[in-house]
């Protein structure tokens, strides 16, 4: 369990953070200065709150009404900073042994063995970190903080200074860190994939303020936060259950709150709950249902609203809930489509999904709840 | 053959040099590295007198270095009356006062080497240490000084050259006694002021440029290890 609850003037930002967290991955979402980076370097001990308390598994690390700050070095942390910070004069086993060494033997849960196979850094063990890619100083980085045996996980954009194809190589390692190590983790980030993808909880900051916080799903689907819908790469998250894997056609079937979604086939049992992303460019409107056409998803719904898309065209809001369930999709058309299709509120259309995306393969049982949102980087 | 042996005189002065430089630069290491920690991570009140006062001996001429050591550190001096009837320490007229001279002459080109140094080191990897459970002092040890050793070397080898080269302040604290204070330069010099001298003085010349091109050359290599030992 993690509580937090700071207060803090940074120049013209006035922090008043309260965050409380289970295990698994607490994501803090927001744009570059809104704050995100400054609660985690609180709960590190590197910068100090005005007042308020952090405490992690009943432990304080710092209260302002009981006079209690922990000095860094006795919080037992482990941080992930944006940009890996191993030690360039020591070697990756060296820099993986630096916080170990400094736990008493009793105390130490996290095994060598079992983080550098869960890492793939085996072969890097006897080199210096100038030698090492992006990506795998990164997996250094995160061997080096778990082998801390930290008791939270704190990580700062630890993606943000790869490219898409190093990103690729690393978020598969930080996806199993909450089973294999069971750590509340606290995420920055201010990438909708990778919160989409890890979080459990999802924490939303704007301005020092906490806006919204609560499951993925949950927070993503309030109306009152239209987030993404603005932006490029806007899209939908609906929660589904494997529902059936047909071999002869190579498709998977999941359940959603819009219907049964045929997907290409996915290597999970039938009955787990998985997160899928439709992104608004990928859906086409049909106002009568079209036959002689090769889509598999075709979902009935009905208008809800229009929103502007920032290329010129518009995001229409659906509605695609089945059995008197909402589930919001958004399409992206030309505003001449929208003339032609005479689209008002309310009206009942066809959904005709091209792609669908499967994020996450296993996601925590809250998080089966039927909600969907317009989502995008 | 016998013109590349060393003369008594000249192994003397040479063994000297040696021995003062060594001791001086030895001895303002440790308050340079403290002082060059102090001006890069701290303000404090007084900072820029502080930072004056090491640098005095940079811009001061080394007589009046010399002359001030004399006044200080002399036997009837303030701090040197103390040094004599506590510790029994003399620093006057001796080999010991020529390391002081040298040291307090090489501090400035110290501290400043350091001082940069430090100002080099990430300060993100001192904090990623504290993260990873390492006390403060610890970070330091283990952090801060290794990665500050390319500007410790650099240090060491102004300061070991200019230590080599001292003689204004030497010769004023401690004055010019054979076997005591005479090191190379004011070995050279007293040739110079003796008829006859100029094939001595020319020797010791040789010497000099000798001891300060090997210095050179073993600094160059060493920092080349360290480099590689920095950056793998």
């Amino acid at each position: 369990m993690l509580d937090i609850a700071v207060q803090r003037q940074q120049g013209a930002l006035a922090l008043d953070i309260a965050i409380q967290a289970d295990k698994g991955v607490t994501a803090l979402f927001g744009r570059s200065g809104a704050g995100k980076t400054s609660v985690i370097s609180m709960v590190a001990g590197l910068s100090r709150p005005d007042s308020g308390h952090i405490t992690v598994e009943g432990r304080a690390l710092f209260d302002s009404a009981k006079r209690i700050d922990l000095p860094t070095h006795k919080r037992r942390l482990g941080y992930v900073f944006q940009d890996g910070r191993l030690f360039p004069h020591l070697t990756v086993r060296q820099n993986l042994h630096y916080g170990m060494t400094l736990v008493p033997t009793a105390e130490r849960f996290v095994k060598e063995e079992d983080v550098v196979e869960l890492l793939g850094i085996g072969a890097l063990l006897d080199r210096r970190p100038a030698r090492l890619s992006g990506g795998e100083k990164q997996r250094v980085a995160i061997g080096r903080a778990l082998l801390a045996s930290p008791r939270i996980l704190l990580m700062d954009e630890p993606l943000a200074a790869l490219d898409a194809q190093r990103k690729d190589e690393v978020l598969p390692f930080i996806a199993r860190l909450p089973k294999a190590f069971d750590l509340p983790i606290l995420y920055v980030s201010h990438a909708m994939d990778e919160v989409l993808r890890l979080a459990d909880t999802l924490v939303l900051i704007e301005a020092g303020q906490v806006a919204a916080a609560g499951p993925v799903e949950a927070v993503l689907a309030r109306p009152d936060i239209p987030l993404f819908a603005a932006q490029r790469d806007a899209g939908a998250v609906v929660t589904a259950r494997v529902r059936a894997h047909y071999q002869d056609d190579a498709t998977t079937l999941l359940d959603s709150p819009a219907g049964l979604l045929s997907v290409r086939p996915v290597d999970l049992p039938v009955g787990t709950p998985t997160r899928v992303r439709i992104a608004a460019a990928d859906i086409s409107i049909a106002t009568e249902r079209p036959r002689g056409i090769s889509i598999q998803n075709i979902l009935p719904a009905h208008v809800v609203g229009f929103e502007e898309a920032p290329d010129g065209r518009v995001n229409v809001v659906l509605d695609a809930g089945d059995k008197g369930e909402t589930c919001r999709l958004w399409a992206r058309i030309t505003p001449r489509a929208l003339h032609d299709l005479k689209l008002t509120r309310g009206m009942p259309v066809f959904a005709l999904v091209k792609a669908v995306s499967l994020i996450r393969g296993e996601v925590a049982e809250h998080e089966t709840l039927p909600m969907s949102t317009a989502v995008g980087e | 053959m016998d013109a590349l042996l060393l003369t008594s005189a000249e192994l003397e002065a040479l063994r000297l040099s040696l021995q003062v430089s060594f001791w001086g630069i030895l001895g303002s290491l440790p308050p340079g590295i403290a002082l060059a920690w102090l001006l890069a991570r701290r303000n404090f009140l007084g900072k820029t007198l502080l930072d004056g006062i090491i640098h005095l001996p940079l811009v001061l001429p080394p007589v009046v270095v010399g002359y001030l050591l004399l006044v200080g550190l002399g036997r009837q001096g303030v701090i040197g009356s103390v040094l004599d009837q506590w510790f029994g320490i003399v620093l006057a007229f001796n080999w010991k006062g020529a390391a002081v001279a040298s040291a307090v002459v090489a501090f400035p080109l110290v501290v400043r080497a350091i001082r940069l140094s430090l100002e080099n080191v990430d300060q993100g990897l001192e904090a990623a240490a504290r993260t990873l459970g390492a006390s403060p002092w610890r970070v330091f040890a283990t952090v801060t000084l290794p990665l500050t050793v390319p500007g410790i070397l650099t240090g060491l080898i102004l300061g070991f050259a200019r230590c080599l080269g001292e003689f204004g302040a030497t010769i004023t604290f401690v004055s010019n006694i054979p076997g005591q204070t005479r090191t190379l330069p004011l070995a050279l010099y007293t040739q110079t002021q003796i008829p006859g001298g100029e094939a001595a003085a020319a020797r010791l010349c040789v010497i000099s440029v000798v001891v300060a091109l090997m210095a050179l050359l073993a600094s160059e290599l060493l920092a080349r290890r360290v480099n590689r030992a920095l950056q793998g």
